[in-house]
Order: C-alpha cells, then sequence, then structure tokens
C-alpha cells in the first residue's frame, strides 16, 4: 500500500508541475508598463513555491514507499537532527522567500497603487452600474460635469447624472459604453459605482481594482500595445455579473484623436 | 500546571430516561457530539449536491437538469438553472460548507464526544449551555436551508453577503430581501451557537482534566480544539454585531454598510452615510481566523491519527506543534485584510497585511514538515484513517502553497476573483479540513457506534477521493491563471469560452469523486448496524478514548477516575507490550 500510495503521489505531483511548467493555460501577453514587473515576480514566486511542492511531495512518497510497517518489528527511528533541522529549514526557506518576495513586491505594488499618476496622464471617468461599464471623457475643455445622483437615469441614457442645463462642462463631456485609449499615453481613471460594488478586470492590463459605492478610487496604467481586449466584472454584483463586460481599444495616437474627435461631434 | 482533584470528576447528572431526553434532548456530550456530526453530514449532503447541480450547469450551461424545476420553477424553469438561481446555489453551498460543516463537524461535533473524554472528564462544564448551543445552531441551520423553499429564494450575494449587495433588499436583485434577511438572522443564530460551544470548550480544558493530564500530556487533538475555542470566541464576536447591523439596515431603516448617492433601477436609495468597507472588515476579521477555526481541528486530528499511524510520536512533539498552532492563531487575527487588497482600503495597509500573511506560512510550513519527517523512520500501518490522515498532509501543502501567490498584493492583483482563489481555499479549507473529518470519522467510529467501519469500501473511498480532488482543484488553478473569473453562472466572454472544456473535466471528476462519497455516506450507516465488532483499541492507540469500551458507557469511564502517568503518545515503545504504552498505565518506562 506503501509503494502504491507513493507512485500516485509522485504521478500527482510530477503532472500538477508540468502542466505549469509548460504553460499550457497561462496569463496572456501583458500590455502594460507595470505588467512586466509583476510577472516577473510571479515567475519568481511559482520556482519558489515550486520547489517546496516538489520537495515535500516527493519526500512524503519517498517516506511512504520506504517505511511501510512489514511485521518485522523494525524500531521506529527519528528523523535525523530531530525537529531543529525541520524548523530551521522552515525559517530560513520560507524566510528568505517571504524577505525576498515582500522586497520585490512592495516595488510591484507600489508602482500601480502609491505612485501617482503622471501630471500628463488623460483622465477618463468611469461609472459601473449592474450590469455595465460606462467610461467618461471630459471634452474639449478638458473639464468633467458634476454628477448629480438624483439624475442617474438608464431610461434616458444619463448614465453619470449629468446636469448640461445648469453646468456648462457636462456639456461637452463624452459618454460611451467601451474605454478607448491611446497606446503609450498614461491614462488616469477614477472609478465609481452607482449600485453595488463591481470590479474592474483587464487580464493584458494586469489591474483589478473595486469599484466601492461611496468612494472614487483612481487607477492608472500606460498601455504599450494596439488592440481589442475584455474588461470584465470579477466582483459578485447581482444575477447580470457574469455577462458585465466592456471593450478596451488601445489605438495609436492619431487614430484616437480622429476617433475623439467623431465622439466630440457627435 | 493545573491537576484537578477526582472530585471533578463526579458526573453531574444523572442517565436520562426516554428517548426524548436520551437522544434529542440529551444533556450527553458524546450525544451532543454527534448530533453535531449528523447535522454537519446534512449539511454537506446538501452542499455537496448543490455543487454538483453548479459543476453541471457550468460545463453545460444549456442542458436541462431534470427534476431541478421541481425545487424552484422559477429558479429552474424546465430544468435549466436561471443565472440568479445559479448565485442563489452558490451562496448556499459556501454558507453550509463553510459554517454547517467545516465549522461544525470538526469542532463541536468530534471535539464535543472526544474532548472530555480524552482529558478524563464524564461531560463537558456545561452540559446544559452545551445542549443549547447544538439546538441554536439547528435553528440556524433550518432557517438558512429555508430560504430554499421561499419564493425570493436564497440569496445571490455568496457567502461573504458583500454590502451593498446584500443591504439594499430586493431592488438590487431576487433573493436580497427576505431571502437575504433569512441569510443574515441564521449566521447571527449560528453565531451565538458557536460562542456559547467555545465557551464550553475553554471552561471543559481548564477545569476538568482528570488527575496527571497536565497541559504538556493533552493529546495534540484537544490543544487543536482549545485553541479553536479561543479563536472562535473572538471571531464570532465580531461576526454577530456585523450581522446585527446588516438585519438593522435591512429593517431599521439604517446605513450602517449603504452609503449615500446610490441608484438601483432609477431610483435614488433613501440611505447615506454608510460605509461598503466596514462590512468587508468585520466579515474578514471574522473570516480569516474562520479558515483556521476550519482546519485546525484537522491539524490536530491529523497529528493525533497520524501518530497512530506512523506509530511515534509527532517530530518535536506537543511542544512544537502546539507553539505552530497558537502562533497560527495569534496571526489569523491580523490578516483579514489581504482578502482586500484591491478593495479600495488604503494600498499602503495591504502593505502591512501582507507581511503577517507570509509570516503565517512559517508556523504552517514548520507543522507540514514536522508531518512528512515524522513519516521518516516510521512503521506505517495503511488502514483507512491513516490514509486519509497522510492525504491531509499532500492536500493542505499544496493548497498552502498557493496562498504564497495570494498573499501579495501586487499578485493578487491579477489573480483575485480568479478561480486560483477557489482552486486555493477548497484545497487548503475545504479537501484539508473535509480529509481532517474523514480520518476522524474512520478512526473514531469505533469508539462511537462499537463497530468497525468496512476496510475495503474504505480504501476505494480514499483513493478515488485522493485522485479526484487533485483532478477537480488543480485545474481550477490553471484555469484560474488564465484569467478565469469565479462566480459566473455562465462563461460568455470571448477568452472565457476556450476554457469551456477544462470545466467539462473538473465537472466529470466532480461527479466521479462524488460517487466515491456515496460509497462513504453508505459505508457509514451499512457498518453502525452490519460492521465488524469493535475491540476497546483497535489502532493500538495510547489516548484514554481507547482505555474505555467500544461504545462508552454514559459517564465514560464507568465511575472510574483515570489517573494519567505519561505522555499521550508513547508509541513504538521497546519493551513495552505490543509496542505502546496507555496514557493511564501505571507502568514505568524505561528511560532512553
Amino acid at each position: 500500500m506503501g509503494k502504491f500510495f507513493a507512485i500516485v503521489l509522485t504521478v500527482i505531483t510530477l503532472v500538477s508541475a508540468s502542466i505549469f511548467a509548460m504553460h499550457i493555460w497561462w496569463m496572456p501577453v501583458d500590455i502594460s508598463v507595470h505588467g512586466p514587473a509583476l510577472d516577473k515576480q510571479f515567475g519568481e514566486t511559482l520556482m519558489g513555491t515550486g520547489f517546496g511542492f516538489l520537495v515535500a511531495q516527493l519526500s512524503l512518497a519517498y517516506f511512504l514507499w520506504k517505511f511501510a510497517d512489514k511485521g518485522d518489528g523494525r524500531k521506529v527511528r527519528e528523523f535525523p537532527g530531530g525537529p531543529k533541522v525541520t524548523i530551521i529549514t522552515a525559517v530560513v526557506l520560507v524566510g528568505l522567500e517571504i524577505l525576498a518576495l515582500s522586497f520585490v513586491g512592495q516595488k510591484a505594488w507600489a508602482s500601480v497603487n502609491l505612485d501617482p499618476a503622471p501630471p500628463n496622464a488623460m483622465h477618463i471617468d468611469v461609472q459601473a452600474e449592474q450590469f455595465a461599464f460606462y467610461f467618461r471623457y471630459a471634452g474639449p475643455d478638458g473639464q468633467f460635469g458634476a454628477v448629480h445622483p438624483e439624475k442617474i437615469s438608464d431610461g434616458n441614457g444619463n448614465y453619470f447624472g449629468l446636469d448640461p442645463e445648469n453646468d456648462i462642462p457636462a456639456r461637452d463631456d463624452i459618454v460611451v459604453g467601451s474605454l478607448t485609449i491611446p497606446v503609450n499615453q498614461p491614462i488616469l481613471l477614477t472609478i465609481h459605482s452607482k449600485d453595488v460594488g463591481h470590479s474592474f478586470y483587464v487580464r493584458e492590463l494586469r489591474i483589478q481594482q473595486d469599484f466601492v459605492p461611496g468612494i472614487v478610487i483612481p487607477v492608472h496604467f500606460t498601455a504599450t500595445q494596439t488592440g481589442k481586449f475584455e474588461i470584465v466584472c470579477t466582483q459578485l454584483c447581482g444575477l447580470g455579473h457574469y455577462n458585465m463586460k466592456a471593450y478596451l481599444e488601445v489605438l495609436p495616437q492619431d487614430q484616437f484623436d480622429q476617433w475623439l474627435k467623431a465622439q466630440a461631434g457627435q | 500546571m493545573h491537576d484537578t482533584s477526582d472530585q471533578a470528576a463526579v458526573h453531574h447528572h444523572a442517565p436520562p430516561k426516554g428517548f426524548l431526553w436520551t437522544h434529542v434532548f440529551s444533556l450527553d456530550h458524546k450525544v451532543i457530539g454527534k448530533q453535531y456530526y449528523f447535522l454537519s453530514l446534512a449539511a454537506v449532503v446538501i452542499g455537496m449536491v448543490l455543487s454538483w447541480i453548479m459543476r453541471f450547469h457550468l460545463a453545460w450551461a444549456a442542458a436541462a437538469i431534470p427534476g431541478l424545476q421541481h425545487l424552484s420553477q422559477v429558479g429552474a424553469p424546465g430544468g435549466i438553472i436561471t443565472p440568479e438561481y445559479y448565485l442563489s446555489l452558490l451562496t448556499l453551498h459556501g454558507t453550509l460548507m463553510v459554517f454547517f460543516v467545516l465549522t461544525t463537524a470538526p469542532q463541536a461535533g468530534f471535539g464535543n464526544y472526544f474532548l472530555p473524554i480524552q482529558i478524563g472528564a464524564e461531560d463537558m462544564a456545561f452540559p446544559r449551555l452545551n445542549m443549547l448551543s447544538f439546538w441554536v445552531t439547528f435553528v440556524g441551520f433550518v432557517t438558512l436551508v429555508s430560504t430554499l423553499f421561499i419564493s425570493d429564494g436564497p440569496p445571490i450575494s455568496g457567502w461573504t453577503a458583500y454590502a451593498p449587495l446584500s443591504a439594499l433588499g430586493n431592488d438590487a436583485g431576487p433573493g436580497l430581501g427576505r431571502g437575504q434577511i433569512l441569510w443574515v438572522i441564521s449566521i447571527g443564530i449560528f453565531c451565538i451557537g458557536s460562542l456559547l460551544g467555545a465557551l464550553n470548550f475553554i471552561a471543559t480544558t481548564l477545569d476538568l482534566r482528570c488527575k496527571g493530564m497536565t497541559l504538556a500530556r493533552m493529546p495534540y487533538t484537544v490543544w487543536a480544539w482549545f485553541i479553536t475555542a479561543v479563536l472562535g470566541l473572538l471571531a464570532f464576536a465580531v461576526l454577530l454585531p456585523a450581522c446585527v447591523l446588516l438585519v438593522l439596515d435591512h429593517v431599521g431603516g439604517t446605513s450602517f454598510f449603504i452609503p449615500g448617492g446610490l441608484v438601483l433601477s432609477d431610483k435614488l436609495q433613501p440611505h447615506s452615510g454608510g460605509s461598503t468597507l466596514l462590512w468587508q472588515h468585520m466579515f474578514w476579521f471574522f473570516g480569516h481566523p474562520e479558515v483556521y477555526i476550519a482546519i485546525i481541528p484537522g491539524i490536530g486530528i491529523t497529528s493525533h491519527i497520524l501518530a497512530s499511524t506512523a506509530r511515534k510520536p509527532l517530530l518535536g512533539g506537543s511542544r512544537v506543534l502546539v507553539g505552530c498552532m497558537v502562533a497560527i492563531a495569534f496571526l489569523s487575527f491580523t490578516v483579514w485584510g489581504h482578502h482586500m487588497f484591491i478593495s479600495g482600503m488604503n494600498p499602503f495597509s495591504s502593505l502591512l497585511f501582507s507581511v503577517p500573511t507570509l509570516i503565517i506560512t512559517i508556523p504552517a510550513s514548520i507543522i507540514s514538515l514536522n508531518w512528512i519527517a515524522t513519516v521518516f523512520g516510521a512503521r506505517l500501518r495503511f488502514h483507512t484513517p491513516g490514509l486519509f490522515a497522510i492525504g491531509f498532509i499532500s492536500v493542505f501543502v499544496t493548497g498552502g502553497l498557493s496562498g504564497f501567490f495570494l498573499a501579495q498584493p501586487s499578485l493578487d492583483i491579477y489573480l483575485h476573483a480568479t478561480y486560483f482563489v477557489v482552486g486555493h481555499f477548497h484545497m487548503v479549507m475545504g479537501v484539508a479540513a473535509i480529509f481532517g473529518m474523514f480520518a476522524g470519522t474512520y478512526f473514531w467510529f469505533p469508539k462511537m457506534f462499537g463497530r468497525m467501519m468496512n476496510e475495503t469500501m474504505g480504501k476505494i473511498h480514499f483513493w478515488v477521493t485522493f485522485i479526484g480532488v487533485y483532478c477537480i482543484f488543480m485545474p481550477m488553478h490553471y484555469i484560474g491563471l488564465a484569467g478565469n473569473v469565479r462566480r459566473y453562472s455562465a462563461f460568455v466572454d470571448d477568452y472565457l469560452i476556450p476554457l469551456i472544456p477544462v470545466h467539462k473535466f473538473i465537472t466529470i471528476a466532480a461527479f466521479v469523486t462524488g460517487a466515491a462519497q456515496l460509497l462513504f455516506l453508505f459505508n457509514l450507516f451499512w457498518s453502525m448496524y452490519r460492521g465488524k465488532k469493535a475491540e476497546e483499541n483497535p489502532w493500538d492507540s495510547t489516548t484514554l478514548e481507547w482505555t474505555i469500551p467500544s461504545p462508552p458507557p454514559f459517564d465514560n469511564f464507568g465511575g472510574r477516575h483515570p489517573i494519567v502517568y505519561h505522555d499521550p503518545y508513547e508509541l513504538g515503545v521497546e519493551g513495552a507490550k505490543g509496542d505502546y504504552v496507555m496514557q493511564d498505565s501505571p507502568e514505568k518506562l524505561a528511560q532512553s
């Protein structure tokens, strides 16, 4: 039984690890400036935990193979070196791993969440609601109109609760259902929710950030490749959660300018 | 060290008469332990069936499940699940499993039955409180399950019930009115039952130990139940007021968790001033220790059974194990924010929460390495409880390692709310804890029911389950890496559609593994009546539960006051009769 257990455990361990190693299912190619640091940290964590996984499971398998009770009255033996060895191994190996990851990780986290957006970042306002995202560009005046929750109405398409009659900056605000941005241009999103919690997740941008009702949260990034990508909701927000999505379109600067002009003209 | 006198062991209530007082409103900790166990069994069966329905739907979203329309005409018209009904089932699955299975069976079930016996006591410190805590928990269970049968259906806000989705009532979605209120009441009631139970466990452990049962001589399990009780006392004491506030937001017109300016169905909500993050903080202040409430009893049970399986005490003994469990318990109250890295809380606090989250892996790694090193040089007896104990080590290590990724805020950005998280917590909290329960069931069944469980069925159950759980939960890590979002009732996004074949594989694995659980259920009930008669000590173990008849008499020790002379795991002892010395044996050991 011990040998059988050892074989099963070895097979499970090797198959599980190989599928990771072969990248059969993997993160999509990163298109953000901050992403490579996160991917590198992911790789380092995978190496560390992969090593731990293989050593732990395969040692367990080996011991199961070797130390079955054969009824021969063999004496039980202590692990050489006793608990000191296991404690020191855990403290040193895991401790070093933690130190390494914490220092690298802080830098990566800081570049996303602690550093402010560059001053030249293009500001786009984002509102989430059950079950859609809406994006607002400031228009030619560069200013956003104020949000009036009592004026929000999906029925007449006033998703942000704007009051263009009384509020001049609101008059040229551009509201659209997908996010179009220029490549290599820092972007600042201010995200807020109309109703319940939602989340903004773009795999290729390595960004996930909750929309929290009552709070406006800044998110900044720079996309380095053009293309069309999916924005999906990752915070349970109700029955249509699975179907809440929008597209992110990253365009060359000139195409983006044309697109924005066309939107403003509408 | 606290040694109780002989008087402390005097039984403080007489054997009851009549079915009602013997089996229903019993004060006997053994009956209450079994009641908790069977309550969990009922919960796990419902929870598992719900997971089958969900798994089937995820793999074949358009296919009908015959007969499901009878459960809910609205939720599953023609047997095809609606998106909202999927979320209802998901909420019920998570809530049943976390509260009524993982928190109930390992601690309140086995703990109630065996803690008093293992410390040489005749009952818990407060038998009436004990009965009350079970029946309170039972009412919580009935309240929760009742949501399946109300017109609203169960809430769709998940087991974490994030506000304001959970606070705004039916305007936010189906099931979020009456269904959600019943859910909150059920969890509040559950908190009360758990708090009462925790008090009882702590008082019993500290006060009712028999002569010679010093703290250092307490079995690993007793330590685990004791530490878990302390955790429960602190954690449920925070969840309970959170539940009260959430009910008030529904029925009292308050706005604890609802900020102003929210608009639902073009209607400005009449709330202002609340904080949605407040709910998350209160919930996870409970929620993270809860993970350890679920797993520490399993750690204790596995260690207890591993010693008997390996014929030697754990490497490092009680001192290292207990030290690590205490460290884990303490740290568990400092890490709750790692569930909230991307919640919009101050990003500086994410860094702070990340550090203790990573540090907690050190005591967990020490325990794991000590288990593996205990297997070295052992004389392993591969009976079913031993197999599940060893299986526990493997899945605990696997599930724990993926925690390394999620503990780092910068990696959580990508992995948060993906199936990577689902795979992680199912492996470490669900599967490992359930393996602990299986190990405990096979190990203690003979003591509880006086008969042995069938070993052949047990072994088939183990092998299918062990291979099965890896087939179910490892692929979840892979698709999580591909960005597969959790809590989706169907996969309609362009990048998710190619992952559906993996979901089909997982679903098939879940059905095969599920079939093995049916075999376990059959074995359990069949063995209760047809199993081979059990001896007093079928596993050659050393702790006090194996010094008394199977099943034990009403007062546990038959009027005898046990005296403990030895450490709990004198196994692999040379020169002893067999290879072990019972804890209460006056026999002197040769000093080695």
